[in-house]
């Protein structure tokens, strides 16, 4: 096992972002720090557009693990630091590579960098320094300056060395709601909460908004979405999750008896809904998990009449994608275990047999206009709705129940 | 009294006494209930899962709860050799298996299966070469304990794990971790295991509850049907306490497992020279490489409860053999199987301890065990 001292952080995008770099790093730094607090050996410093965390002790692996959650962060490097002197470097050179433990046959080179250009011997020079003790040492090794199977990093600084090679995809994107806020329509299912983590990732910070039609719909299936939600703070540090009592919009709207446009009057509601919500919670979008074509709201003109109902800009981060390019992220991310649990949420109750794939707009809204309650019960949905804050380190709480304690685990 | 019987069965840690008390206490619903106390009784269950999968490196839905090593292990065993009999019918173990495993291949041999036991060298253990020897077209199978619960002798699993997976990588890997969990360091990823138990009660947790890690892509054949629980596994209403309790267990035994080990090799170490210097008495466990927490003797010639029941006069519980055969006086099979004759193989004694323990008690232990031996040699002689 390598025994790392620094991490070093690569942003992508936002590092070409001009003027508006200095919030973007401010953002990231601030995400990283939030998670630096359980690390408490561990520290950020920002160097020369670079950001490096001192590990103190910490364990490499398991921070690169939430590092790699933070979004904005294109790749990570763990570093060995050591003197900057040149049989120091070697040495080390010498112990990092045999702790990588490399099959028979690999390719390498070295790839050294003088920062300090006080060091007597120039990048040049210093990668045949380098890499002749490794190639006589470690007779395992080939020499490829090409293509290189392992690439040594060797960062010569005035006080200390920077030794790496591992290159760790990092999320990528953006940092944390550097680019506004929108609320997201979770459903229980696949594709909401996917669509809710490539938002985050553009640097929108997300509300998730979450309709129930209890007692249609079970706790379960609440639950289900809280713990959804919960997975996706895991890389906010922090989302709330606004839960819209739907069953009396529901209600009303099976009283028009038009079954085949059920779901469109539905999701229609759904949006005003979310739409009410943007506006008391300062957001200036909504997205949603919709996939062109994948189900009969999805259609094209079921979008073009659904879509009408708000005003706010719809982003609809997976419309182009693949069902199976979905599934793929929600396990990265890690919420396709819990999006498969077998619980109905309030669009799978009152689902008529063939729902339009093309509804009409001019029937839609003639049957909302005849129907005087409907802007009263989406108003009191919206007022009636509840809010929870979940945290990544704390178990999400219900309301009511006897209660679970997190010190019995 | 002296407790040096942790291979037994361990005294549960005060938290997960606590843990069991209380959540049985407040948790009484049936977890596949609709209602608020059962939907709480899932979510025990579910951070149970969770819990248990971060200790293990692996993901929730890898782990299933039974009601102990002896379940999870005839369902590893009988589980993956229904489900995959069309594949083949060979299967690989070996001849120093815990009877869960021992017994359940015996049973699958009368099923028509074809079983090969593997012997072991006189440390009591396999090398990887035996096992790929014995791989055959039709092997669907290999089950070898991580550490003998016996002796303490430590199986190389990653050697076998790795050698199955480069070489046949359809052949499932059954590990039995009961012993080896929480003192000998292993990785379920990087040994290529397929499946593999433990239980609660070797590990400061509670009796009756244990889990089988299930790889995922692997299918078992239930043994036990009904409401389809444990992804229709293992079905039965859930021991929401109990599964509880082993996470607490699980997680705590974890952790720290270096520190751990450390500390019980010490103890190790001075419990074997002391036994070393008792000339009748025989070490039966490798003198260097076992696992930090067992050691095992024989006193060849004298009835092993003998010298049970003298230490237990003086305070000191211990073993012969394993606690779940020790109340038959044939010989060890386990010793038998590392080449001792039948006076040494009926004569075994295992002692085996935890952190409480420390080396005053360990001292204590080889003091009443040389006064008890010097007692017995004398009687022996009058006879």
């Amino acid at each position: 096992m390598m025994t790392y001292d620094l991490l070093l952080l690569r942003f992508g995008e936002m590092a070409i972002k001009g003027k508006n770099r200095r919030r973007f790093e401010k953002a990231a730094m601030n995400h990283i720090e939030a998670l630096l607090e359980l690390y408490p050996g561990a520290s950020l410093r920002q160097e020369f557009g670079r950001f490096y965390i001192s590990l103190g002790g910490e364990s490499a692996e398991s921070l690169i693990k939430e590092l790699k959650k933070v979004f904005g962060i294109a790749s990570i490097s763990p570093v060995v630091v050591t003197g900057s002197e040149l049989d120091k470097i070697i040495e080390t050179a010498k112990d990092f590579v045999t702790r990588l433990n490399l099959p028979e046959g690999t390719t390498f080179k070295v790839n050294a960098r003088r920062v300090w250009k006080g060091f007597p011997h120039l990048s040049n020079e210093i990668n045949k320094l380098v890499s002749g003790p490794l190639l006589r040492e470690i007779g395992t090794l080939k020499v490829d300056v090409h293509e290189p199977e392992v690439e040594l990093r060797v960062e010569v600084r005035e006080d200390q060395t920077y030794l790496f090679s591992e290159i760790i995809p990092g999320a990528g994107g953006y940092p944390l709601g550097t680019n506004g806020k929108a609320m997201l329509l979770l459903s229980g299912g696949i594709d909401s909460p996917v669509a809710g983590w490539s938002a985050m990732r553009r640097g929108l910070e997300i509300e998730c908004v979450h309709f129930h039609s209890y007692p249609f719909t079970s706790k379960q299936a609440e639950e289900k979405v809280i713990q959804l939600a919960h997975v996706l703070s895991t890389y906010s540090g922090q989302i709330k999750l606004h839960l819209v009592p739907f069953t009396e919009v529901q209600t009303l709207l099976a009283k028009s008896k038009q079954e085949g446009l059920m779901i469109t009057l539905m999701r229609r509601a759904m949006l005003r809904i979310a739409t009410g919500l943007a506006e008391q919670h300062g957001a200036l979008a909504l997205v949603t998990g919709d996939s062109l074509g994948q189900v009969a709201s999805q259609t094209l003109p079921s979008m073009n009449v659904i879509g009408r109902a708000t005003e706010l800009p719809l982003l609809r981060p997976l419309i182009m994608m693949d069902k199976s390019e979905i599934i793929e992220l929600s396990r990265e991310i890690g919420t396709y275990d819990l999006s498969i649990l077998p619980y109905e949420d309030c669009c799978t109750l009152f689902v008529p047999k063939s729902p339009s794939t093309n509804p009409n707009l001019r029937i839609v809204e003639k049957i909302e206009s005849s129907s005087p309650d409907l802007d009263r019960e989406i108003k009191a949905a919206i007022s009636g709705t509840k809010t929870l804050v979940l945290h990544p380190g704390e178990q999400p709480v219900q309301t009511g129940g006897t209660g679970i304690q997190e010190d019995w685990f | 009294m002296y407790y040096f019987d942790h291979a037994a069965a361990t005294p549960p840690s005060e938290e997960v006494i606590r843990t069991v008390y209380e959540v049985m206490k407040a948790h009484y619903g049936n977890p596949s209930s609709l209602h608020q106390p059962g939907l709480e009784g899932g979510k025990l269950l579910r951070r149970a899962r969770e819990v248990c999968a971060a200790s293990l490196g692996v993901q929730p839905r890898e782990v299933i709860f039974t009601s102990g090593a002896t379940e999870s292990n005839n369902l590893a065993l009988k589980g993956a050799a229904l489900q995959y009999r069309s594949r083949g019918k060979h299967i690989i173990t070996t001849e120093i298996e815990h009877p869960s495993v021992y017994e359940s291949a015996k049973q699958l041999e009368t099923l028509g299966f074809d079983v090969t036991f593997l012997p072991v060298g006189h440390d009591g253990t396999v090398t990887a070469k035996q096992v790929l020897e014995a791989v055959q077209p039709d092997t669907i199978l290999v089950s070898v304990m991580h550490v003998n619960n016996e002796t303490g002798s430590i199986q190389p699993i990653q050697e076998i794990g790795r050698a199955l997976q480069s070489t046949r990588p359809k052949v499932l890997f059954h590990v039995d971790g009961v012993q080896g969990y929480g003192k000998v360091p292993l990785s379920l990823q990087s040994c290529g295991i397929d499946l593999y138990s433990l239980s609660a009660h070797k590990i400061r947790g509670p009796k009756g509850v244990g889990l089988l890690y299930i790889k995922d892509g692997v299918s078992l054949f239930p043994l036990l049907s009904g409401g389809g629980q444990e992804r229709g596994l293992r079905a039965g209403t859930e021991n929401v306490p109990l599964i509880v309790g082993m996470a607490k267990a699980v997680r705590m035994a974890g952790e720290h497992i270096e520190a751990r080990a450390k500390q019980l090799r010490h103890l190790r170490e001075q419990l074997v020279s002391g036994i070393q210097q008792i000339p009748e008495l025989v070490l039966n466990s490798p003198v260097q490489d076992g696992a930090p927490h067992i050691v095992s003797f024989s006193y060849p010639g004298m009835k092993a409860e003998a010298l049970l029941h003298m230490l237990e006069e003086a305070g000191f519980m211990v073993s012969t053999k394993s606690a779940c055969s020790s109340k038959s006086a044939e010989p060890s099979r386990v010793l038998l199987a590392m080449g001792a004759g039948e006076a040494a193989a009926t004569s075994g004694i295992r002692i085996s301890f935890g952190e409480e323990h420390t080396a005053h008690h360990i001292q204590l232990l080889i003091d009443v065990l040389t006064s008890a031996v010097s007692r017995l040699k004398a009687l022996k002689g009058g006879f």
